[in-house]
């Protein structure tokens, strides 16, 4: 793949705030049309990367490159051809939707009557249309999220950036901005999203790396990193809080792998059953016992030795 | 979509940024426009009338003032002082939002539009702001017989560029700031001084000998010279052509240390 091909690729890319190291070299490509994760818990540089491809940070060191241009030299031309829906809503809570759609377009240079049938039509796919004249203070998360990603839409971009884009949403509201995403990246969008919520990586992106303290410990599919790093399922079993640990030996061997967490062992194996059975069979018997399918919540817990705090 | 747009970018950009306060300004025009006629003349009737009457009957008042009156006098400094009003508490909190709490500025910086645009968006809006006080002030003006004059025109622009010789310098410092709790020691420490100080009730020779150098430093004070010297005449053109030179170059640096620190705010 060739460099002009992939909206981004970076190689190398550093960035520093005085002594702080957010990001320390990591290697990334893009491909067009892709879904592209980052992963990672609060402070893993996610948002300093986003910040880098999203040209309003520069790299301190390493190569970066967006539709093949410098975002430092070609910032302009760059963003010109984005859409990012940022961490926190930056709307004017005081306009009504349609005027803060209609002044973002104009950041574009889009004309008066296009940016005004535009907004119409995202406002549609957003399922807004009845918010137009709303002002913006009294719309529910999800609907200023939606607002959000309307707005970023607005120039038909190449390239949509999302930077944790369902944190803060209750279960239906993030579904709904799921739904959209998905219809998005079927038109050919190339996505690139930061989050923290494990189940929303799986659902929304073909690839992605899993970023701990500013470096990248894993790369691939959410499927293949599964099959990859952890068992097809997970027994969760609870001895009561604090006494887990102690169970370690009773249950050695009735997986591949166990996890000890403060509240609940995981046991990843092939067969969850056929590991309860195995438990019950040496007459063990936690307090609550649970089977379910492996997810990057697991991949996480197995590269870095913690869970991701929601 | 259907509807499909050119990636483009503007050489507008300052009026982009405008388009923003633009609409919040048209909302509340008329309030700001009455805001700065009822100001003034409570100024003119508290100060003008009632000091000016005291002034005028006393001995000394001819020498210090001439043949103008004192509600004169003190009518035409309105033009630069209250402009001076509005616009720094404009460069303050209103300039704020855009970093903080509305986050306004960060949206405009993931479009094609740049720190550079932001800054001459922000003063596009400074000056209308800046001429709608001042006209404002000038049309009360023209009510008395005192300071009717042609020069009222010219003088509401500097009024204008006086406000924007104080708004572009704060806005650049108001960038650098995370909190706004400093920004009332700015008018009380600030600007209320300069209020007091920069020749607008008394001329400058007033004040002892070691302060008058000070007042030569405010923009203010060279604001008060012009707008009077416009209005009342008096005011030799070297000199009228001195005071604008120094507005102008409290604008220029407010521009330039504006553009880097909006940059540096904007693009950590």
């Amino acid at each position: 793949m060739d460099a002009i091909a992939s909206p981004v690729v970076a190689t190398g890319l550093v960035k520093q705030f005085g002594d702080f190291t957010a990001v320390a070299g990591i290697d990334v490509e893009v491909a067009p049309g892709e879904a592209f994760g980052f992963l990672g818990p609060n402070g893993a540089g996610k948002t300093s990367t986003m910040r880098m491809i999203g040209c309003v940070s520069p790299p301190t060191s390493g190569s970066l490159r967006i539709f093949g241009l410098d975002p430092v030299a070609d910032g302009r031309q760059i963003r010109a051809r984005m859409g990012v829906v940022p961490q926190l809503d930056q709307l004017d809570n005081e306009l009504t939707v349609m005027e803060n759609l209609v002044i973002y377009g104009r950041y574009f240079d889009i004309s008066r009557s296009d940016v005004k049938a535009k907004a119409k039509e995202l406002l549609e796919f957003v399922q807004l249309t009845e918010k137009a004249g709303s002002k913006v203070d009294p719309l529910s998360g999800g609907q200023k999220r939606r607002v959000s990603i309307a707005r970023s839409l607005i120039n038909d971009p190449d390239l949509l950036l999302l930077d944790e884009p369902t944190t803060g949403l209750d279960p239906q509201a993030r579904h709904v901005l799921w739904d959209r995403l998905y219809q998005l990246k079927e038109r050919g969008a190339t996505q690139v999203i930061t989050t923290h919520f494990m189940d929303e990586a799986e659902q929304l992106c073909d690839r992605l790396v899993v970023m701990d303290g500013g470096l990248i410990v894993a790369e691939g599919s959410p499927q293949g990193l599964i099959a990859e790093h952890v068992r097809r399922e997970v027994l969760e079993v609870r001895f009561g809080y604090g006494r887990n640990i102690e169970m370690m030996p009773a249950v050695d061997g009735v997986g591949d792998r166990i996890e000890v967490l403060p509240d609940r062992l995981l046991i990843y194996t092939d067969d969850g059953d056929a590991s309860l059975s195995e438990l019950h069979r040496r007459q063990i018997v936690p307090e609550s016992a649970l089977v379910r399918r492996s997810s990057l919540e697991d991949v996480f817990l197995k590269l870095t030795g913690r869970t991701l705090v929601e | 979509m259907n509807v499909t747009v050119q990636h483009r970018i503007s050489s507008w950009g300052p009026s982009r940024v405008y388009l923003r306060d633009w609409i919040y300004f048209k909302r509340m025009w008329w309030s700001v426009l009455i805001g700065s006629i009822v100001q003034p003349l409570m100024f003119l009737l508290g100060v003008g009338l009632g000091v000016g009457e005291l002034v005028d009957q006393g001995p000394e008042a001819a020498n210090v003032l001439g043949d103008t009156s004192y509600f004169a006098f003190y009518a035409t400094a309105l033009l630069a002082t209250t402009s001076m009003f509005v616009l720094a508490q404009e460069s303050l909190w209103p300039t704020m939002d855009g970093f903080t709490w509305s986050n306004a500025h960060q949206a405009m910086i993931s479009t094609p539009l740049n720190a550079t645009d932001i800054v001459f968006g922000k003063m596009l809006h400074y000056a209308v702001r800046g001429i709608v006080t001042s006209g404002g002030v000038a049309l009360v003006l023209a009510l008395f017989a005192d300071t009717r004059s042609f020069g009222l025109i010219p003088a509401a622009f500097v009024g204008m560029l006086t406000g924007l010789a104080f708004a572009m310098p704060i806005a650049a410092w108001t960038a650098t700031r995370t909190t706004d709790n400093s920004f009332p020691a700015i008018l009380r420490f600030g600007i209320i001084p300069m209020f007091l100080f920069g020749g607008a009730f008394y001329p400058i020779e007033q004040l002892p000998t070691w302060l008058q150098p000070v007042a030569w430093c405010t923009p203010l004070w060279h604001g008060v010279e012009l707008c009077r010297g416009l209005v009342l005449g008096g005011l030799s053109l070297g000199a009228g052509l001195g005071h604008l030179a120094v507005l102008l170059a409290f604008i220029a640096a407010g521009i330039l240390a504006a553009r880097v620190t909006f940059e540096r705010r904007l693009r950590p």
